[in-house]
C-alpha cells in the first residue's frame, strides 16, 4: 500500500529537502538550488499522476488497451519553462547582489547594509 | 454569452509588451504602456457593463469548449477586479513618466515598461481566466516581471528585497501548483467552473483537504497574509515608486480575488468553511495582520515602509471578508479591494513625488513641507483619512460594509480587531500629519526650490484623491455591485 | 431655493472665499462676517416655516445602498443650528479683535477652519440619518484639530493629540459599530419621530447600544471620555468660546438628544429602562466635573470642567426619557451656549488686556474691566440658573421632568450642582470687584504692546456684552424656543 505510492514518497522527500535548503542556507545560490528542487518535486508529482500502469503513449496504434494521460506532461512543460525563467531571474539577481555587496551570503549582505547604511 | 472580449483585455497588453522592447524609445515605451492600460481599462469596463446586462461572459480559446479547452470566464467579481487593475494602471501612467526618468537610468527604461506591461498582463490574466492551471501561468508571469521591477529600485537593498520576494513568491506559486495538481488528480479537469461542479458533490477526501491547504497557503504568500508577509515591506519600500504604486494597489488584491474564487466556488464553501477550519484560520490571521501591521507601521521612519506595513494591515480587512465565508463578507472584501487599491495607490504616488524631489521620503523630513506644497499634503490627508476609514472617504464605505458583514455573523472579536486597527491607523497617519504641519522644520532640509510636483503626478493624484472622496460619498453603485458579485460567488439569490 | 442647501452652502463658500481672500485681512474679516450674517438670517428665517410644521428636506444622493446623504430641517436641529449660526458672526468679530490683540499667526488658516467647523455643525444639525450625522461629526473633529494645535507649540500639539485621540477613538471605536448595529437591527438609519428601534431588540441589547452611542458621541464629554475638552483649552480663546463651549460640545449633546428621541424613542427608553445606567453616568459627571472645576486655578480649565458638568445636564435630560426633561435638555443647549460663550469671551478679554490666565491673579481686575466682569457675573448667574436669566428655564424644565419621572435623586443632583456652580463661578466675580489689586499699576509694563490698561479692544467687549444681554433676553424670549421644542418632542 505504502510502496505502491512510492512516487508520492519521492515527491514529498524532494519537496522537504528543497524547502529545508531554502530556509536553512544563507547562501543565495544554494537557496536557488533548493527552490529548483522544490519545484522539480511538484513536476514529478504531476507527471506521475498521468501514468497509468500498462498504459502507453497516447498514439492510436490499434493494439494499445490503455493510454497514459498526456495532459499533465503538457502542463509541466509550461511549468518547467516557468521554473527555468525563475531560476534565470534568480541567478541574475544573485549576480547583481554580488556586484553590489561583494558577497552572496544573505546575512553578510544585511550586515553590510546595516554597517554602511548607505541611502542610495 | 460567448465573446472574445475577455481575451482581448489580456491579449492587448501581452502583445504590447514585446512591441515596447522593439521600440526602445523611453517616451514611446511610456506611451505604449499607457495605451495598453487605456485599452485594457476600456475593455474591462465594457466587460463589466456586459456582465451587468447579460450575466456571464465566456470566451473559449481556440474554439475548444470547456472542459477541454481553456476558458476565459467573466462574472461580476472578476469584472470588478479587471476594472480595478486596469484602472490603477491607467491612473499610475501619468505619474510614472517623470518618476521613472528620475529613478531608472535611461537605457533601461524601455525594459522597465516592458516588464510593467507584462506584470499588468499577468494580473489581468489571473483575474480573467477560468482555468486553474492558467491562473498559475499568469501568476508566474506577473510575479517574474514583478521581481525584475522591484530589483530596478535604485538602492542595492532592492536586489535583496527582490530576491527574497522571488524565493517566497516561487514557493507560494509552487504550492498553488501542487494544489491544482491534486485537484486535477481528483477530478480530471482544470476548468474552474467544472471543478466547482465536480467538487460540490459532498466530496470528502484527504486529497481534497491537501489540495485546499496547498492552495490557501500558496495564495496567502502571494497575498502577504500574516505570518507569510515578510517579503512585502522591503519589496514595496525598495521598488521604484511607480511600481509600488501599481503593485500595492493590484498584485495582492488579485491574489486575494483568486483566493476568494477558489474558496467560494472552486473548492467550495462546504470544504473550506465547514469541513476544514480554513475560514476561521483566515479570520484569526487577518485579525492579527490588521493589528500587528498597524502597530509596525507606527514605528516606521521611512514613508514608503510605513505605507507598506499599513498595506499589510489593510490586506487583513480583505482576507477577513473572505474568511467569513458569507456573501456579505465577499462583498466587503471586493469593496475594500477597490477602495484600498485607490487609496494606497494615491499615497504611494505621493511617496513617489517626494522621492522624485528629495531622493527619499523620510517622515522626519516632512516638517514644513505642507507650506511649500499644500496640495500634495492635502492629497496625503485625504489618503490618510481613507486609511483610517473616516466618513467621506472610500475607506469608510469598506469599513461599513465589513462591519455589517461581521456583526451579522456576530464575529465580535473581529469587530474589535477592525476598530483597534482603525485607531492604530489614526496614530500612524496622524503622526505624519503632525510632523508635517507642526513639526520643527530641519535646517539641513533640501532647499525649497525642489518643491515642484511633476505635472503627470499632479494629474494622477488629482484623479486618485478625487476618486477616494467620490467613492466615500457616492458609492451605493459599487456596494450594490459587490453585493451582487458576492451573492453570485456564493450562489445566493438576491 | 431649498433652505437646507443654502444653510450648508453658505459656510462652505465662506471657507473657500476666506481661503482666497487670505492676503487682505480686511477683506477676509469682511467675508467671514458677511457669511456669518447671511447664515444667521437664513437659519432664523426658517423658524416660522418649521414651527408651522414644515420640514424642508434635501435628499442629495445615495452614499450606500438604502442610505442617502439626507438632510432634514426639524425643530431640534433648527435649535442647534440657530445657536451655532447666531453666535458665529459675533465670535468672528471677537476673533478678529482677539487674534490682533494676542498677536496670533496663520490667521487665514484659522478663519478657514472656523468656517469649515460651522459647515460641519450645520451638517450635524440638518442630518437626516445617522450616517450623514457621522460624516459631519468627523468633519467637525478634523476641521477643529488645526484650531486646537493652532499655536504649534509642544503643549498645543500634545493638546491636539489628546483631542483627536479621544474624539476619533470614541467615534470610530464606539459610535461607528453602534450605528452599523442600529442600522442592522432597525433596517434603516433615518431619524424618525418616535424612534426606529422600538421592539427591534431586547432591553439588554438596547442598553448596550445606548451606552455605545452615548460614550461614542465623545463630544458630549461624558466621563471617562471628557479629557479632550480641558486639553482643547490650549486653543485660542475664540475657538474655546464658539467651538468648545458651543458648536463642538453641543454637537455631541445635540446628537445624544436626537439619538434618544428619534432613534431609540423616549417611550421605548422609558419602557425598557435602557438609559438607566447612562443616567447614573451623567449624574456622576455633573457632580464630579463641578468638584474638579472648584480646584482649577486656570480660568479656562475651570470653565472647561464647568462645561463638562453642564453638558451632562443635557445628557441627563435625554436619558430621563420624559418629554419635559428632553425639552429642558433642548432648552439647555441654547441657554448654556449663551452663558458659556460669554464666560469664555471674558476669559479671552482678560488674557488679551492683562495677560492673566489664573483665577488667583484676578484680584481687583474688575475695577479695571468693569464691563467684562459685569458680563461675567451675568453669565455666571445664568449658568447657575437664577432669574431673570435664561438659564432658569432649562433648569426649571429639567427639574419638572425629574419630578414627573419621580427620580428624586436627580432633583437632588441638580440642586447640589447649582450650589457647586455658585461656588466655582461667583468667587471669580467677587475677586475682581471686591479684592484689592494684587500688583501695583504698570508692574507688567514691558509686555505691553499697544494695549491700554483697562478694558480690551471694543471688538472684544462689544461681543461679550451682546451675549451677556442675550442671557437676559433669553429669559423673556424663551417662548418660541419652547414652542419649537414642544413640536419636536411631543
Amino acid at each position: 500500500m505504502i510502496l505502491a505510492h512510492y512516487n508520492y514518497w519521492v515527491v514529498v522527500l524532494l519537496m522537504m529537502i528543497g524547502l529545508y535548503t531554502i530556509m536553512a542556507h544563507s547562501n543565495l545560490v544554494k537557496k536557488l538550488l533548493g527552490l529548483m528542487m522544490f519545484q522539480t518535486s511538484v513536476f514529478l508529482m504531476f507527471i506521475s499522476l498521468g501514468k497509468i500502469e500498462g498504459g502507453t503513449a497516447p498514439i492510436l496504434t490499434g493494439d494499445a488497451v490503455a493510454y497514459s494521460n498526456p495532459l499533465p506532461h503538457v502542463l509541466i512543460l509550461t511549468a518547467i519553462v516557468v521554473g527555468v525563467a525563475t531560476t534565470a531571474v534568480g541567478l541574475a539577481l544573485v549576480v547583481r547582489i554580488h556586484e553590489a555587496y561583494r558577497t552572496i551570503e544573505e546575512f553578510e549582505a544585511i550586515e553590510r547594509d546595516k554597517r554602511e547604511n548607505q541611502p542610495a | 454569452m460567448n465573446t472574445q472580449l475577455p481575451v482581448l483585455v489580456v491579449l492587448i497588453p501581452l502583445l504590447i509588451a514585446p512591441l515596447i522592447v522593439l521600440v526602445r524609445n523611453p517616451t514611446a515605451a511610456w506611451a505604449l504602456f499607457g495605451a495598453a492600460a487605456v485599452s485594457s481599462f476600456a475593455l474591462a469596463v465594457q466587460c463589466l457593463l456586459l456582465v451587468q446586462e447579460q450575466g456571464l461572459l465566456q470566451a473559449f480559446l481556440g474554439g475548444w469548449e470547456p472542459p477541454f479547452g481553456i476558458e476565459y470566464r467573466i462574472d461580476l467579481a472578476n469584472a470588478i477586479v479587471l476594472c480595478l487593475v486596469s484602472g490603477i494602471a491607467l491612473l499610475v501612467t501619468p505619474m510614472a513618466k517623470a518618476s521613472i526618468e528620475r529613478e531608472i537610468s535611461e537605457p533601461r527604461i524601455y525594459l522597465f515598461y516592458a516588464c510593467l506591461t507584462l506584470c499588468l498582463t499577468g494580473l489581468l490574466g489571473m483575474a480573467a481566466t477560468g482555468d486553474a492551471f492558467n491562473v498559475f501561468v499568469f501568476l508566474e508571469i506577473s510575479s517574474l516581471s514583478g521581481y525584475a521591477l522591484i530589483a530596478m529600485g535604485n538602492s542595492r537593498r532592492a536586489l535583496l528585497a527582490s530576491f527574497r520576494y522571488l524565493v517566497m513568491g516561487t514557493v507560494g506559486g509552487t504550492f498553488f501548483l501542487t494544489g491544482v495538481g491534486l485537484l486535477y488528480a481528483l477530478t480530471g479537469t482544470l476548468n474552474m467552473a467544472d471543478l466547482a461542479g465536480s467538487l460540490t458533490m459532498g466530496f470528502d477526501s484527504r486529497v481534497l483537504i491537501a489540495a485546499a491547504a496547498f492552495i490557501v497557503v500558496g495564495l496567502s504568500i502571494k497575498i502577504a497574509l500574516f505570518p507569510v508577509h515578510a517579503w512585502l515591506p522591503a519589496a514595496y519600500a525598495e521598488a521604484p515608486s511607480a511600481v509600488t504604486a501599481f503593485m500595492a494597489a493590484t498584485a495582492t488584491k488579485v491574489a486575494a480575488y483568486v483566493l476568494l474564487r477558489f474558496a467560494a466556488t472552486v473548492i467550495g464553501p462546504v470544504v473550506v468553511f465547514a469541513t476544514l477550519p480554513i475560514g476561521t484560520a483566515l479570520v484569526w490571521l487577518a485579525c492579527i495582520a490588521m493589528v500587528a501591521g498597524s502597530i509596525a507601521a507606527i514605528y516606521q521612519t521611512d514613508f514608503k515602509r510605513l505605507l507598506a506595513w499599513s498595506s499589510l494591515a489593510q490586506i487583513g480587512y480583505i482576507v477577513l471578508g473572505i474568511g467569513l465565508g458569507t456573501d456579505a463578507g465577499a462583498s466587503a472584501a471586493l469593496t475594500h479591494m477597490v477602495n484600498h487599491g485607490v487609496i494606497k495607490c494615491g499615497l504611494f504616488v505621493i511617496a513617489g513625488v517626494l522621492v522624485w524631489r528629495h531622493g527619499q521620503a523620510t517622515v522626519a523630513n516632512f516638517a514644513g513641507m505642507p507650506q511649500q506644497s499644500p496640495w500634495l499634503f492635502a492629497a496625503f490627508v485625504i489618503g490618510a483619512l481613507g486609511l483610517i476609514g473616516v466618513p467621506g472617504t472610500g475607506g469608510f464605505i469598506s469599513k461599513w460594509v465589513l462591519l455589517q458583514a461581521l456583526i451579522a455573523e456576530s464575529a465580535w472579536v473581529a469587530v474589535a480587531a477592525v476598530l483597534v486597527s482603525s485607531l492604530l491607523a489614526v496614530i500612524y497617519c496622524w503622526r505624519v500629519v503632525e510632523i508635517a504641519w507642526f513639526g520643527d522644520s530641519d535646517a539641513s532640509q533640501p532647499p525649497a526650490a525642489a518643491s515642484r510636483t511633476p505635472v503627470g503626478a499632479t494629474l494622477s493624484l488629482a484623479m486618485l484623491s478625487g476618486l477616494v472622496v467620490y467613492l466615500g460619498v457616492h458609492s451605493s453603485w459599487l456596494v450594490e455591485l459587490t453585493a451582487q458579485a458576492g451573492a453570485d460567488l456564493f450562489g445566493v439569490g438576491r | 431655493m431649498n433652505v437646507v442647501i443654502v444653510a450648508l452652502a453658505i459656510p462652505l463658500l465662506t471657507a473657500l472665499a476666506v481661503a482666497f481672500a487670505g492676503r487682505s485681512p480686511a477683506l477676509r474679516n469682511a467675508v467671514t462676517l458677511i457669511g456669518g450674517g447671511l447664515l444667521a438670517v437664513v437659519v432664523f428665517g426658517a423658524w416660522p416655516t418649521v414651527i408651522g410644521g414644515d420640514r424642508p428636506t434635501w435628499e442629495a444622493w445615495a452614499i450606500l445602498p438604502g442610505i442617502e446623504l439626507l438632510f432634514v430641517l426639524e425643530p431640534l436641529g433648527l435649535l442647534y443650528a440657530s445657536v451655532a449660526a447666531g453666535l458665529w458672526p459675533i465670535t468672528s468679530v471677537y476673533a478678529a479683535g482677539y487674534l490682533e490683540g494676542a498677536g496670533e499667526k496663520h490667521r487665514t488658516r484659522f478663519f478657514v477652519c472656523f468656517a469649515l467647523a460651522i459647515f460641519a455643525a450645520m451638517g450635524i444639525a440638518l442630518a437626516g440619518n445617522l450616517v450623514t450625522l457621522f460624516l459631519f461629526y468627523e468633519v467637525l473633529t478634523l476641521s477643529t484639530w488645526p484650531l486646537v494645535t493652532h499655536k504649534g507649540t509642544a503643549e498645543a500639539r500634545r493638546g491636539g493629540r489628546i483631542y483627536l485621540g479621544i474624539l476619533i477613538t470614541t467615534s470610530v471605536g464606539l459610535l461607528l459599530p453602534a450605528i452599523v448595529w442600529a442600522g442592522l437591527l432597525a433596517g434603516t438609519t433615518e431619524f424618525r419621530a418616535g424612534g426606529i428601534l422600538t421592539g427591534k431588540a431586547s432591553p439588554a441589547v438596547l442598553a448596550v447600544l445606548y451606552a455605545l452611542f452615548l460614550f461614542g458621541l465623545g463630544k458630549a464629554a461624558l466621563m471617562p471620555f471628557h479629557r479632550w475638552l480641558p486639553a482643547a483649552m490650549v486653543a485660542p480663546t475664540p475657538v474655546s468660546a464658539l467651538l468648545h463651549a458651543v458648536a463642538v460640545v453641543k454637537a455631541g449633546v445635540f446628537a445624544v438628544l436626537k439619538v434618544s428621541v428619534m432613534i431609540f424613542g423616549l417611550d421605548n427608553l422609558d419602557q425598557t429602562d435602557a438609559s438607566e445606567i447612562m443616567q447614573w453616568v451623567a449624574g456622576f459627571t455633573i457632580l464630579m466635573a463641578s468638584i474638579i472645576a472648584l480646584q482649577q486655578d486656570n480660568l479656562k480649565a475651570r470653565l472647561a470642567y464647568s462645561t463638562i458638568s453642564q453638558l451632562s445636564y443635557i445628557v441627563l435630560g435625554a436619558t430621563m426619557a420624559t418629554s419635559l426633561a428632553a425639552q429642558g435638555a433642548g432648552l439647555h443647549i441654547v441657554m448654556h451656549a449663551l452663558g458659556k460663550i460669554t464666560l469664555f469671551f471674558c476669559a479671552g478679554a482678560i488674557y488679551v488686556a492683562h495677560h492673566k490666565t489664573l483665577v488667583s491673579e484676578l484680584d481687583g481686575l474688575g475695577r479695571k474691566m468693569p464691563w467684562t466682569f459685569a458680563a461675567f457675573g451675568l453669565a455666571s448667574l445664568s449658568i447657575i440658573g437664577i432669574p431673570p436669566l435664561g438659564g432658569t428655564w432649562s433648569k426649571w424644565w429639567l427639574t419638572l421632568g425629574a419630578l414627573e419621572a419621580e427620580q428624586y435623586w436627580i432633583v437632588a443632583t441638580l440642586a447640589i450642582s447649582s450650589l457647586l456652580n455658585i461656588a466655582y463661578l461667583l468667587p471669580i466675580v467677587a475677586r475682581g470687584f471686591l479684592r484689592p489689586s494684587a500688583e501695583p499699576p504698570h508692574a507688567g509694563a514691558p509686555q505691553d504692546h499697544g494695549h491700554h490698561d483697562g478694558e480690551a479692544a471694543a471688538t472684544m467687549v462689544a461681543p461679550l456684552m451682546l451675549t451677556a444681554v442675550g442671557c437676559l433676553a433669553a429669559f423673556v424670549l424663551a417662548e418660541p424656543a419652547i414652542r419649537l421644542l414642544q413640536g419636536a418632542i411631543p
